[in-house]
């Protein structure tokens, strides 16, 4: 059987694409995706009406798909992580049918499980031969780690891989095999290499961002977890990327060799593995070239699935391994609950991506942000949106301070020891207010735009309607 | 005891509501060249809240105004002094006339808002040829003057000389603003080093700076800050020759001894003034001394 098709038209067609479908899509070419824009043109070029768009990201790149749902192609939007410009529009009511963000976790628990159920699955491929195996690895959109696919691919009724590097067959490695894949369309350009990873991820030259991480590798070390076996993951923004800086030359000094760095994965963690400060690299997700060369070239450094990434179904899960983890936030408040979908508006901006799951499996769930942005205090009395629950929150960071989780009096008492500024959360709440005064309720309507899955399922929180 | 000295533009209000948090031992909210003529006004306003509101705890506050000939140094001095800033800087100070006028301002300001005459300190700015020719003058031109400031940008724009990172157009500079300030039994400081992400050249320009005698140094950039307090910090050897020379000298007391020598070196007054002074900042920081 040939599943080579000529068009992607002629994929979908035979892929049985009809309206009411769920159809799903990966977020690996990130801002540079052309994927889920061309598969949503060609369905309404088609006549399709009313699918439901399953990804497990979606960046500014994707805005046309706002006209899609005003036109009816799309009627239900089901994502872990919502950029601003898609996210402004959800939030003001675009859809009638309310979001469901999940997490990186929670996503492929829920399609494995069956409680999400894909129709076709749309595999944007970087390289791929003509019976369906898969690789992230080579070609002009290459993105390293095809990680959070590899559920699509394998519980969907109908898999189309989308390539523009068709290569002889067998691909290899084959991230994805030829046993789950339907149909192959090679096309010409599936993906902006500008938007799919950056160049060089850069540390933040911020002095108030530095200082935050500075903190932030202090803590680590007073922690009783940095010693041999040590695992880690950071994000590759702002303070969070640059904590690698500064525990790099900790971990130098107290000659403590780590096991893993995990999640998605940055030329920094690449250069920490290659130093010797880690033995392997776990990899969901590429953020920068250096990381797509390294997972191309170093055995130690290997691509996982999301579900051995975070799933909470999984019967372990790499998070559950984890002894530190570095997240960024938008909002904490006074229970330590963390915001990371919405902004200080009400509007959509984000989403939990890993941090429910990170937070949830790490020993050390620990949170980096200024005390203000602008004019806005981080620290409030209440989050607008509950995306990580308070619970799994061990520590916040700040530039005027650090704040404990109660439940975790013996890190207080050891990063006081250390001579770290700890403070209650409630004093780190109080000098921003000083700063900023108390900023007004956000107005919002009665609606519900989106619903917040827990990793496990349960309901965590609505987001109602913002006003514009 | 200032090692640092961090400049914040007194009209950004993003880096004056972070200022503190740097460990920068002094501000420099500056009113000076970071501001635009066009924003003056605001930026004393800004300045004069951001203390009010901020406090700055643990910063030693310096507020660098205007040049005395301009229309702007009478209303920034009657702006600041009720503030109770460390310290004014005046700059283009090329004479000790300079100075006196800033002074007597200072006076007047103090009266005005009731704060005791002469609580308010000078640590007037040498960024020209003639500054620098009359250091000595300058730094005892009034009792205020608790110290001095090396200049170096406008300096070097004065001598017709190229700035480098080396330094080698302002070693005469250097080195003569140490004498006279030392001379005068003031304090004095180091010029900015102004490549900010030249981490390695931070280092060697404010090991020069200590070398020379400086009392410490300035800094347009938060990450220059623990680089200058580490170096101009003693180091745990220096904090423990120091006591050796303490204890020597006693034991030499107590033996009646008029000479003695540590480590194969005869210790004289000069060595035992250091070692004190060593023990005193060790102290100052938090630690162990006298």
């Amino acid at each position: 059987m040939s599943k080579l098709c000529t068009t992607l038209r002629s994929a979908m067609e035979k892929a049985g694409l009809t309206s009411g479908m769920t159809i799903s899509f990966h977020h690996h070419l990130r801002n540079g995706d052309h994927v889920l824009n061309m598969v949503l043109a060609e369905a309404a070029a088609m006549g399709i009406r009313d699918l439901t768009v399953q990804a497990s990201s979606l960046f500014d790149i994707h805005a046309p798909l706002i006209d899609h749902i005003k036109s009816g192609v799309v009627t239900g939007v089901e994502a872990n992580y919502i950029g601003q410009l898609v996210g402004r529009e959800l939030s003001l009511g675009l859809l009638d049918k309310p979001v469901v963000f999940r997490s990186h976790g929670g996503r492929p628990a829920a399609i494995e499980s069956g409680r999400v159920h894909i129709h076709i699955a749309f595999i944007a491929a970087p390289t791929a031969d003509c019976q369906g195996n898969l690789n992230g690895l080579y070609g002009p959109s290459a993105c390293g780690s095809l990680g959070y696919a590899f559920s699509d691919a394998r519980c969907a009724d109908r898999v189309v891989a989308i390539t523009d590097n068709l290569v002889p067959y067998p691909a290899m490695p084959a991230s994805i095999e030829e046993t789950v894949v339907d149909y192959v369309v090679p096309v010409e350009s599936i993906g902006d290499p500008k938007g799919i990873v950056s160049g060089t991820t850069r540390i933040t030259r911020d002095p108030v961002g530095l200082l935050i991480a500075r903190y932030a590798a202090e803590v680590i070390r007073h922690s009783g977890l940095l010693k041999d076996g040590f695992s880690f993951q950071t994000g590759a923004g702002g303070a969070s990327l640059a904590v690698t800086r500064y525990l790099a030359p900790i971990m130098k000094e107290l000659g403590v060799k780590g096991s893993f760095g995990l999640g998605g994965i940055t030329g920094y963690m690449v250069d920490m593995l290659q130093e010797g400060y880690f033995q392997k690299l776990l990899d969901v997700q590429c953020f920068d070239l250096k990381a797509v060369e390294s997972i191309r070239d170093n055995p130690s450094h290997q691509e996982i699935s999301a579900v051995r990434y975070a799933s909470p179904d999984a019967k372990t899960a790499a998070v559950n391994n984890l002894d530190a983890v570095i997240l960024g936030a938008t909002q904490v408040d006074e229970g330590f609950n963390v915001n990371v979908h919405t902004d200080s508006n009400g509007f959509i901006m984000g989403g939990s991506g890993g941090h429910s799951d990170t937070a949830a499996g790490a020993k050390l769930a620990m949170i980096v942000a200024p005390l203000f942005r602008a004019r806005l205090p981080i620290v409030v009395d209440k989050v607008i949106t509950t995306s990580t629950p308070g619970s799994t929150v061990d520590v916040l960071v700040t530039q005027r301070g650090i704040a404990v989780n109660p439940a975790r009096q013996e890190l207080a008492h050891s990063l006081k020891a250390a001579g770290l500024p700890v403070y209650p959360i409630h004093d780190l709440r109080s000098m921003a207010e000083r700063l900023t005064g108390v900023p007004r309720p956000v107005a919002r309507g009665n609606r519900v735009v989106a619903k917040v899955e827990y990793r496990d399922g349960s309901l965590l929180d609505e987001i109602y309607q913002a006003k514009d | 005891m200032i090692r640092s000295m961090l400049f914040i533009p007194g009209n950004s209000p993003s880096m004056l509501q972070n200022a503190d948090i740097h460990r920068a031992d002094a501000l420099i909210l500056d009113l000076e060249d970071a501001v635009s003529p066009d924003q003056k006004d605001a930026a004393r306003v800004l300045v004069r809240r951001a203390v009010q509101a901020l406090g700055f705890a643990g910063c030693k506050l310096i507020v660098r105004i205007n040049p005395v000939d301009t229309a702007y140094c009478e209303e920034d001095i009657r702006a600041m002094v009720p503030l109770k800033p460390h310290m004014i800087m005046p700059t283009k100070v090329g004479c000790p006339e300079t100075v006196q006028a800033v002074s007597a301002m200072v006076g007047e300001a103090e009266a005005a808002s009731g704060i005791p005459r002469g609580a308010v300190g000078l640590i007037p700015l040498i960024e020209t040829c003639e500054g620098i020719e009359n250091a000595l003058a300058i730094a005892r031109a009034d009792p205020r003057v608790k110290a001095l400031f090396l200049g170096a940008e406008d300096l070097t724009s004065d001598m017709r000389a190229k700035r480098t990172k080396a330094g080698q157009e302002i070693g005469y500079s250097r080195a003569k603003i140490v004498s006279c300030a030392r001379a005068a039994g003031v304090e004095v400081y180091d010029t900015p080093f102004t490549d900010v992400n030249d981490e390695e050249g931070i280092e060697a320009d404010t090991a020069l700076a200590k070398s020379m005698g400086f009392t410490g140094k300035a800094s347009i950039s938060p990450r220059h800050v623990p680089v200058i307090n580490r170096l101009f910090s003693p180091t745990p050897e220096e904090i423990e020759y120091a006591w050796e020379v303490l204890d020597i000298i006693e034991e030499a007391r107590r033996q009646g001894k008029g000479a003695i020598s540590l480590r194969g070196k005869m210790i004289d007054k000069p060595i035992v003034d250091r070692a004190r002074f060593v023990l005193q900042m060790a102290k100052m920081l938090g630690g162990e001394g006298v």
